[in-house]
C-alpha cells in the first residue's frame, strides 16, 4: 500500500471524573492543548481536525460535534466528526490517520471528548435507544442486560466461573492507581468484587467501569514533520475496523469475529503474523471484566476461552509476559465513551516512549496494540502503534 | 517538552454541589415525540404477534429463515424470498438476572431477559425477551421454553403481546450443543 508513515508525536488528557465543572468544551480544549504541548506545537501547525463524541442524547445538544468545536482546535479548518459508540475512541485514530497517511494533510489533531453527567437521573436511560426501536424498546432492556447476556454465553460455552473474569477488575483497578487521570483507583481482592452489589448476574458492580467525565487527545504527524518534532515519534504501524450486524440476538456472543477481522487488518498492515509474539502490550477495551478477556480473545492474544486462565497466570500483569491495560484500564481510569479509547492509544504513546511514570511496563516494550468496542455490541476499532518506522 | 503531564487538569464536582447551588446549572426536559413506521418485514411481524404467531423470512440462497424478519436479506444483499411460520417454543441461549431497570431503579425481584433461539428458524437465530413462571436460581442456558401470551382481546401488535417465555418442564438442552449462525 502506498500511504505515508504516520506517528503519533503528543498525548493529552484530562482526569477521569464522575461529574466535572468544566463542559464538554472546556474539557475537550484541556486534552487538544494537553497534546499540543506535549508535541511542542501550536494549532497553526495542525491542518486537520478530527472530533470524537458518543451519543448527542447525553448532552441534550444536538450537532454536538459542531458544538464541540471549537474547543478541538477546529476553528475555520477541515474538522470531521466520527461516531461509533464506545468503539469510537481508536476509530477517530484511524480517522485522522489516513487524512495523513493518504498525504492530504501533514498533521492532524485527534480530540475525543464525553461528558456524562449531565444526563439525570444517570445517562444510562439515554442508552435505552440504541435497542431496536419496535422490537426491543418495548421491553425496558438496559445496557447491564446486553452485558450481563454476552458475559454468561462467553462462561457457558467455555465453563468459565465468575470468579476468574473478577481478577480482571482486581488488576485493573490497582494499575490504575499509577494513573494521573483516574476516577477509581483502588487496591481489592477477588473477594471484595465478588462481595459487591450484583448488577446483573453474572455482573457484579466492581466489574462495571463508572460513567465519565473526561477528554483525551493525540496529535498525528507525516514522518518528516514527526522527525523535526521530536526524536521518539511513535509509529502508527496499522489501522483496521470492523462492524458485524445488528441483529445481535441472531449471533453467538460468545466471540467477537468483528474484532478478530479489525484485528487481522491492523495486523496485516502492520506485518504481524503471530500477534502473540509480536506485540508487547495491550490496551484492549475493558468497559465490563469479562469484556478485557473477550477482547484478549478477539485480538488473537489469548486462544479462544483461554485468557482467564492466562489472566490467573499472572500474563497479563504489568510485569507480565505481555501486559494488559497497564493504564488500569476503563475500569480504574474511567469511561467517558469516546474518550476512553482515545485514552488507550495515549498510554500506549506513554509506554512505548518510556514516559509511563509508576504504570511503565518493564522491558522496553516495542509495539501495542488498542483496541475499543461498542455500538450494539459490533464494532470492533484497533490500532498497532511501535517505536520501529516500518 | 515531551512525555506524560505532571500535573493532570480538570475539576470534580460532587451531586452536592449542584444540589446545593455551589454551581450555576440549567435544566432542559426534552419534549418530543415519534410515531416509528413499522415498515414491510417487522409490520407482518407484528400483525402476526397479535395472532398469536411467531413468523419469520426466508432467503433461498443462504437457505437462513431469519427472526426478526427482514426483507433483504443483509449477507446475500438480495430480496428475502418467502415467508415462513416458525415455533413460539424455543432455547434459552443466554440469560441475566438484572437487578436494575431500564432507569437505573434497583430491583428486588429480578428482570430475566434472555435471547431465545426460535424453534423452527435457522440455528442461533434468536429474539431477545424476558424468562417468567421460573425460579431464577433456576434457569439454565439451553433451558427450553414456550411463549406466553396476552389474552386475544389484549393483544396490541407488539412483542409484549408475548409476555414472557416460561420453562417447558424438565427439558434442557446441552450448552453449545446449539450450532452456530451461518
Amino acid at each position: 500500500m502506498s500511504m505515508r508513515r504516520v506517528a503519533v508525536v503528543g498525548a493529552g488528557m484530562t482526569k477521569f471524573m464522575r461529574r466535572a465543572l468544566e463542559t464538554p468544551k472546556e474539557l475537550a480544549w484541556l486534552a487538544a492543548k494537553g497534546a499540543l504541548d506535549s508535541a511542542g506545537m501550536t494549532l497553526d501547525q495542525i491542518q486537520g481536525v478530527v472530533h470524537g463524541t458518543a451519543p448527542d442524547a447525553f448532552d441534550g445538544l444536538h450537532m454536538k460535534g459542531e458544538y464541540l468545536s471549537e474547543g478541538s482546535g477546529g476553528w475555520k479548518k477541515p474538522y470531521l466528526r466520527c461516531y461509533v459508540g464506545g468503539g469510537t475512541g481508536v476509530y477517530a485514530i484511524a480517522q485522522g490517520w489516513f487524512q495523513v497517511a493518504s498525504g492530504l494533510f501533514d498533521t492532524a489533531l485527534v480530540v475525543c471528548e464525553e461528558k456524562m453527567s449531565t444526563c439525570l437521573p444517570h445517562p444510562q436511560a439515554a442508552f435505552l435507544t440504541i435497542f431496536d426501536n419496535i422490537t426491543e424498546q418495548p421491553l425496558k432492556p438496559n445496557l447491564l442486560w446486553i452485558f450481563a447476556l454476552e458475559q454468561n454465553r462467553y462462561m457457558a460455552r467455555h465453563g468459565i466461573r465468575v470468579e476468574e473474569i473478577a481478577r480482571v477488575s482486581v488488576k485493573n483497578k490497582r494499575n490504575a492507581l499509577g494513573h494521573p487521570s483516574a476516577q477509581l483507583g483502588a487496591e481489592l481482592t477477588v473477594k471484595d468484587v465478588l462481595a459487591s452489589e450484583i448488577m446483573a448476574w453474572p455482573v457484579h458492580r466492581l466489574m462495571v467501569s463508572p460513567t465519565s467525565d473526561g477528554a483525551a487527545a493525540v496529535v498525528l504527524a507525516a514522518e518528516d514533520v514527526a522527525k523535526r518534532v521530536t526524536d521518539k515519534p511513535v509509529w502508527i504501524q496499522g489501522v483496521g475496523w470492523c462492524l458485524d450486524t445488528t441483529y445481535w440476538t441472531n449471533r453467538d456472543l460468545y466471540y467477537p469475529e468483528y474484532v478478530e477481522k479489525a484485528a487481522w487488518m491492523a495486523y496485516h498492515m502492520a506485518g504481524i503474523r503471530e500477534p502473540r509474539q509480536e506485540i508487547n502490550i495491550a490496551e484492549p477495551y475493558d468497559p465490563f471484566a469479562y469484556k478485557e478477556l473477550h477482547h484478549l480473545e478477539g485480538l488473537q492474544l489469548a486462544p479462544k476461552g483461554k485468557a482467564p486462565q492466562l489472566l490467573a497466570d499472572g500474563v497479563f500483569d504489568r510485569d507480565g509476559d505481555l501486559p494488559s491495560s497497564p493504564s488500569g484500564g476503563l475500569l480504574g481510569v474511567g469511561n467517558p465513551i469516546a474518550a476512553a479509547g482515545t485514552m488507550k492509544v495515549c498510554e500506549l504513546f506513554w509506554q512505548l516512549r518510556g514516559e509511563a511514570g509508576p504504570r511503565q511496563v518493564p522491558g522496553k516494550p516495542r509495539r501495542g496494540v488498542a483496541q475499543a468496542w461498542g455500538d450494539l455490541m459490533q464494532v470492533g476499532t484497533v490500532v498497532v502503534m511501535g517505536t520501529a518506522q516500518l | 517538552m515531551s512525555g506524560e503531564p505532571r500535573t493532570v487538569r480538570g475539576t470534580p464536582l460532587e451531586l452536592a454541589d449542584l444540589k446545593k447551588g455551589k454551581v450555576f446549572t440549567t435544566a432542559y426536559v426534552p419534549k418530543i415525540q415519534y410515531a416509528w413506521d413499522t415498515g414491510v418485514a417487522i409490520g407482518r411481524y407484528l400483525e402476526e404477534l397479535k395472532n398469536g404467531r411467531l413468523i419469520a423470512r426466508r432467503c433461498q440462497r443462504c437457505q437462513r429463515t431469519m427472526v426478526p424478519p427482514r426483507m433483504f436479506c443483509e449477507r446475500c444483499f438480495r430480496s428475502t424470498d418467502e415467508w415462513v411460520y416458525v415455533q413460539d417454543t424455543g432455547t434459552v441461549n443466554t440469560f441475566s438476572l438484572c437487578y436494575v431497570s431500564w432507569d437505573v431503579r434497583r430491583l428486588k425481584t429480578p428482570e430475566i431477559p434472555a435471547v431465545i433461539e426460535i424453534d423452527g428458524a435457522s440455528p442461533g437465530m434468536g429474539i431477545m425477551h424476558v424468562l417468567g413462571k421460573v425460579n431464577p436460581k433456576q434457569v439454565r442456558v439451553g433451558m427450553r421454553v414456550r411463549a406466553v401470551w396476552k389474552p386475544p382481546p389484549q393483544r396490541t401488535g407488539s412483542i409484549t403481546d408475548i409476555l414472557y417465555f416460561a420453562p417447558i418442564k424438565g427439558k434442557t438442552t446441552k450448552v453449545g450443543t446449539a450450532k452456530k449462525p451461518r
